[in-house]
């Protein structure tokens, strides 16, 4: 991860647009695609804008460019999963779908078929859709709840605000996955469906990012930039709005990516213990659930993959997240 | 230092009750404690009957002081699937998971120390790197998911390859029936503290490494290197010591957590811990478990809450004042 200082870099990336050293161009072109294409005439300065640095600071974490590669793969391939696979995903029990039940990983089925003669691979790629949506939705509903109350009372402070920290104290006190055992365990007798799953998660996500936002808010109100505003007339909803949350942006979406990872792994967690997505639907924790059983029989490559997953998405979220930071900080070497 | 311990423990008991308040409406709401009764019975006294003797035909507020009043007490009932009393049964749940707790704690604790030192020491190292990806590894990774994967690798793998006719490790209980001994038991305990171990590692060491740079980049430190103090004395007697203080902090606060955080773990390695039993008590709807198992484990997060600041304090002469 350690690289050349952004001096050297841009210089690299001038001198690679004029073609001396052809070394350096690539290590251009590698840290930053979209750059290499634009050439800079040399000596001259050229403005950047706030999102260009950005973006230069989040392309040079090379770990986050390819976490977000994959994770637009994933997303590809989850959406696209019924024209990806020649299998369905609950064919009917035929005489030739079972006589291939039981297959380990094979040309044919990648990742094996399980007891009932299910292709795994296509299965992954169905329940990928169900938590990736829960993982993203979850990130969305709790990032735009939490910034709304975070903001309120960070910016007007009082009871809102007394309120929302009294809240979180409290919720710090009584275990997160045992009050979700016991709302999942009332979900699923309702069906367990996965916007119900999405709701649950969210209600105990939108705190942190609240805490968050509302500790940026609180500092922010205090700076030269903000009095400017006001002494120039705008209201509250323009200072929020325009000079606020702009500024929050960074650590909102940090905190966005932490929560996808988080409600991915919290998803497959409650749907192994069976109180989260109920079959027929498919996501990633509840084919683990269900081939639990066959840890220690020669059917247990249907463990490994649903894990394996979970595994490369919350870990591309959690490089994304990574990357962002970096990016976001103003003082990041990176 | 006594009235800022005396202060914490007053201000956390409105916290406790706050919380006692909405622990127990919200259960009364999600859960229904005559369920089994009502799937056994299809009499109407019968039912009026039993909800008069558990007092639910009274208004809830009624109801929850009732409760609380019981629960101070340690009246704490009865399971309505084992007819057992509800206080006993804890107890030894409680102990259960004690011991989990306190192993999985000594493995992290020292090897979350041991990887935070020598990443910080020899920052950018290929190894430092290396602790680097396996701690976002660890984080990103269903507990549940690892724990079946040491079960198939380090128990039935070995198993089938060397022929054995007991596995290595056990992945059930606390220990056989059979012969119960120390190694009997640190077999049966090997699998648990290791799952739990893992994200604590994960977490714990990059703290560590965090703070031990932070330390390290401290003016007394270039101080006593200057004045001659080898690079290992600098290391472990000047800058370890210090770089100690929040990460011990940290651990009581995530000890606190993992009264009511070994859910998964106990209930992948059927051990008859707290977590165990919180699932088993939902799962039948025993609101008589479920009630004090909350108490006591936010009790306890409390606890260990207030233990973090206390330390602090201790550790840090400049904290107490504020």
């Amino acid at each position: 991860m350690v690289i050349p200082g952004r001096d050297d870099l841009s210089s690299a990336r001038a001198a690679g647009a004029a073609g001396t050293s052809a070394a350096l161009t690539e290590l251009a072109t590698e840290q930053a695609p979209a750059e290499a294409t634009q050439a800079v005439p040399v000596g001259e300065t050229v403005a950047r804008s706030q999102w260009t640095l950005i973006r230069r600071r989040f392309l040079r974490h090379r770990l986050a460019v390819v976490a977000l590669a994959v994770l637009f793969l994933l997303y590809l391939s989850a959406v696209f999963a019924k024209e990806l696979s020649p299998f369905d995903l609950n064919p009917k029990l035929t005489a030739s779908v079972l006589a291939e039940a039981r297959h380990g990983p094979s040309f044919k089925h990648l990742l094996g078929t399980d007891e009932l003669g299910r292709d795994q691979l296509t299965r992954i790629l169905y329940a990928g859709r169900i938590s990736l949506f829960v993982g993203l939705s979850v990130a969305l509903v709790s990032t735009l709840f939490g910034t709304l109350v975070g903001a309120l009372a960070g910016y007007f402070g009082g009871w809102l605000d007394n309120l929302l920290m009294r809240i979180t104290d409290l919720v710090l006190v009584i275990p997160a996955l045992a009050i979700l055992l016991i709302a999942g365990q009332k979900v699923k007798t309702s069906g367990g469906s996965s916007p119900e799953i999405v709701l649950v998660l969210a209600v105990l996500f939108w705190m942190p990012i609240a805490r968050v936002v509302r500790g940026v808010f609180y500092s922010l109100k205090e700076k030269e930039f903000i009095e400017a505003a006001r002494a120039t007339g705008a209201s509250n909803r323009r200072i929020i709005f325009r000079h606020m949350l702009p500024n929050t942006i960074g650590p909102i979406m940090v905190n966005a990516t932490l929560v996808v990872g988080l409600a991915i792994i919290t998803e497959s967690t409650l749907s192994f213990l069976g109180f989260g997505i109920q079959p027929p639907a498919v996501s990633w924790g509840n084919m683990l659930a269900q081939s639990e059983g066959s840890v220690g029989t020669p059917m247990a490559y249907l463990i490994y993959f649903p894990g394996l997953a979970i595994l490369l998405t919350v870990l591309a979220v959690n490089y994304l997240g990574d990357g962002l930071r970096d990016a976001f900080d103003p003082q990041s070497t990176h | 230092m006594l009235t800022f311990v005396a202060r914490r423990i007053v201000f956390s008991i409105p916290v406790l009750l706050i919380a006692s308040v909405l622990v127990f409406f919200f259960v009364r709401e999600t859960t229904d404690p005559l369920a089994r009764l009502r799937a056994g019975t299809k009499d109407p006294t019968t039912l009026v009957r039993e909800k008069h003797r558990l007092g639910l035909d009274k208004p809830l507020p009624t109801q929850y002081t009732h409760w609380l009043k019981d629960f101070v007490q340690l009246k704490w009932g009865t399971s309505f699937v084992t007819n057992r009393s509800v206080a006993a049964d804890m107890k030894s749940r409680f102990w259960n998971t004690v011991q989990l707790i306190f192993w999985g704690i000594l493995l992290s604790g020292i090897t979350a120390i041991a990887i935070g030192v020598y990443s910080a020491a020899r920052q950018y190292s290929a190894l430092d790197y290396t602790f680097t990806g396996l701690s976002f590894v660890g984080l990103s990774m269903p507990p549940f998911w690892f724990a079946l994967m040491a079960i198939q690798f380090l128990v039935f793998a070995p198993k089938n390859w060397l022929h054995l006719q007991n596995p290595i490790f056990y992945s059930v209980g606390i220990h056989s029936a059979a012969n119960a001994g120390a190694v009997d038991y640190a077999r049966h305990l090997a699998l648990p503290v290791l799952v739990l171990s893992v994200q604590l590692i994960a977490g714990w060491s990059r703290y560590q490494r965090a703070s031990m740079l932070d330390v390290m980049s401290a003016d007394y430190i270039r101080t006593a290197r200057a004045k001659g103090v080898s690079r290992r004395a600098v290391l472990f007697k000047h800058a370890l010591r210090n770089a100690l203080i929040p990460l011990v902090t940290v651990m009581a606060i995530d000890i606190g957590a993992l009264f009511g955080g070994l859910i998964i773990t106990e209930t992948i390695f059927a051990w008859p811990g707290m977590g165990q039993f919180f699932v088993t008590a939902i799962t039948n709807g025993d609101t008589n478990v479920i009630l004090p198992w909350l108490m006591v484990v936010a009790t306890f997060i409390i606890g260990f809450n207030l233990f973090a600041d206390v330390l602090y304090g201790a550790l840090d002469p400049r904290i107490r004042m504020a």
